[in-house]
């Protein structure tokens, strides 16, 4: 018994969330095989083998793979589920994940489950509704678990492993559905906030997209990575791959610094999980301090260049 | 090009939240409903793109119980031609996952002979974004997820610029394809008065469920359903100071 985590990379580095994957993996009680896929998979597969818990790595090196289109990876998952029998069928619930998986789920007619931020056993698992207003706890009685995990909610899998590297069953892999064209990622220095251990986030109440040089350079002092509010998204401030909330992303780091922003349920759907909130704003009534442990009712333009100042 | 439309009845995006004393789900009774806002954005897209006469007929699809023909009303306000309610029960309808849901767009799909699904990114109720994915893996069909911008590519293919986790990327899928929409993709119209009155003499097809011999058996079972923990306040510091020395406290600050 076996359970399959499909891995995400760049074709050069292990996706941070893949790690996080491996260790929700291992709580549903059985041994884990990693697929990796790509047009460079092997040498993704070699630091996925040194993952702690990873017994067996599956690669599937192919031209035809690079960028993992998910019309071309589902196949080669099947391929691997045909052999061997996985008892779950896992991801990270990225961008990635949340395509591949239900797609596969849907060949082997199983009902998949998205974003488990909780596994209680091979067979129960808990996620959240409403924008993390509610929480469910389901039992899944699919014959196969296809599931994503949230990666803010498990710990990422520590290396010392020593997994046996394997090719992956050849599949047959059609390339006339759909074609990548390109990326633009934005580029940052700073750390992904997605898994950053500090996030500094702005608002509205920045007031231009200029003025969220305050919110990088406080970020820059605390090696953090740096979001925004919809609203502040929304004004054209910053771009939405910023954006933190219902619609946008989810963190949980250890502390995050909301900055100029109110706390709209929906920007709060995607951060009330991070360990210590603290919030910077001028209207003591803004609803962010209902959730911050640490309040600061300041002018935002006063006080974020004194603590960035203040900072070591 | 023929487009079908999924629009799902959810609780309205305003509505707080409140979790049923017996933990069996959410209090849905007596509270505002309106239509997914994702697949508003997804029928914009749509009307849009028959307006480009890039696509011949729209036709919305929701899978719910009989107040679910409120939304298709909306839909067909909002320029759908055509609407098509597939029929549960209430309480079928709160046991739907997202993999029924699939299965019934593939039934109507195939009948009707559509060239491309367009759904919401996720239903802001179970917030699963699965349906379309389970549904372009049911058909064989490309899948454009989380598109914030649609082209037309030329010879029966379409350009779909995607939100993706560290920003876009570009594809170019085969028609027949399954999109889901993204915040960004546009701004949804709203319905004006003659075109809510239009809407009324508009088509809308019923089909109960066991017409379409779709098993809705379902594969997950809810346990329970809870309030999430709730933070408490730590309360107001003075000053930057005071913060910067909180800060060093809790270890984020070197002393």
């Amino acid at each position: 018994n076996s359970t399959l985590v499909v891995a995400e990379h760049d074709e050069t580095k292990l996706a941070p969330i893949t790690l996080n994957a491996i260790t929700a993996a291992s709580k549903l009680g059985n041994e884990v095989s990693v697929l990796v896929t790509g047009a460079n998979a092997t040498k993704v597969a070699e630091q996925v083998a040194k993952v702690n818990g990873v017994k067996r790595v599956l690669v599937a090196q192919d031209e035809k793979l690079k960028n993992n289109l998910p019309e071309r990876v589902a196949p080669v998952i099947l391929a691997s589920q045909k052999q061997f029998n996985f008892t779950a069928i896992t991801a990270g619930s990225s961008a990635f994940g949340r395509g591949v998986i239900p797609r596969v789920a849907a060949k082997l007619d199983v009902s998949s489950i998205s974003d488990v931020t909780e596994v209680h056993s091979a067979d129960s698992f808990t996620r959240t509704l409403y924008a993390g207003n509610a929480v469910k706890k389901v039992k899944s009685t699919a014959p196969i678990k296809l599931l994503t995990f949230r990666g803010t909610s498990f710990e990422p899998a520590k290396e010392g492993g020593s997994g046996a590297v394997e090719n992956a069953p050849s599949a047959d892999i059609k390339t006339d559905l759909s074609e990548f064209l390109g990326q633009e990622l934005s580029k940052s220095e700073r750390p992904d906030l997605a898994t950053a251990k500090v996030v500094v986030s702005g608002g509205r109440g920045l007031k231009s997209g200029d003025n969220f040089k305050l919110i990088y350079d406080l970020a820059d002092k605390l090696g953090a990575g740096v979001g925004a509010s919809r609203a502040a998204v929304d004004a054209g401030y910053v771009p939405n791959d910023m954006q933190v909330g219902q619609t946008g992303k989810i963190v949980a780091p250890e502390l995050y610094i909301a900055i100029g922003i109110s706390g709209a349920i929906q920007h709060l759907a995607g951060m009330k999980d991070s360990k210590v909130i603290v919030a910077i704003n001028k209207d003591p009534d803004a609803p962010i301090f209902q959730v911050a442990d640490i309040g600061l009712k300041a002018d935002l333009f006063k006080a974020v260049p004194e603590l960035t100042a203040a900072l070591p | 090009m023929k487009i079908l439309v999924g629009v799902k009845r959810v609780v309205d995006y305003a509505v707080k939240i409140r979790v049923k004393p017996d933990r069996s789900g959410v209090v849905t009774e007596g509270v505002q409903h309106s239509m997914n806002p994702f697949d508003e954005i997804a029928l914009e897209e749509a009307v849009k793109l028959k307006e480009k006469k890039l696509a011949t007929e729209v036709v919305a699809f929701s899978l719910g119980g009989p107040k679910s023909a409120e939304v298709l009303r909306t839909a067909l306000a909002k320029g759908a031609d055509k609407a098509v309610h597939v029929q549960v029960t209430d309480a079928e309808a709160g046991k739907l996952e997202s993999f029924h849901v699939a299965k019934a767009l593939q039934k109507i799909v195939e009948q009707e002979k559509f060239d491309a699904v367009f759904l919401g990114k996720q239903a802001i109720d179970d917030d699963s974004s699965q349906t379309a994915p389970i549904l372009a893996g049911l058909l064989e069909w490309p899948q454009a997820l989380y598109a914030s911008k649609v082209e037309d590519a030329g010879a029966g293919h379409m350009k779909v610029t995607r939100e993706i986790d560290g920003g876009l990327d570009t594809i170019k899928v085969k028609v027949p394809f399954v999109l889901s929409a993204d915040l960004r993709l546009n701004e949804p119209r709203y319905a004006t008065l003659p075109n809510i009155m239009k809407a009324k003499k508009k088509p809308l097809k019923n089909i109960p469920i066991k017409d379409l011999n779709v098993d809705i058996t379902p594969q997950t079972e809810t346990l329970e359903v809870t309030e999430p923990p709730v933070r408490q306040a730590g309360g107001f510091v003075d000053d930057v100071s005071a913060l910067v020395a909180k800060l060093k406290e809790k270890g984020f600050v070197k002393a």
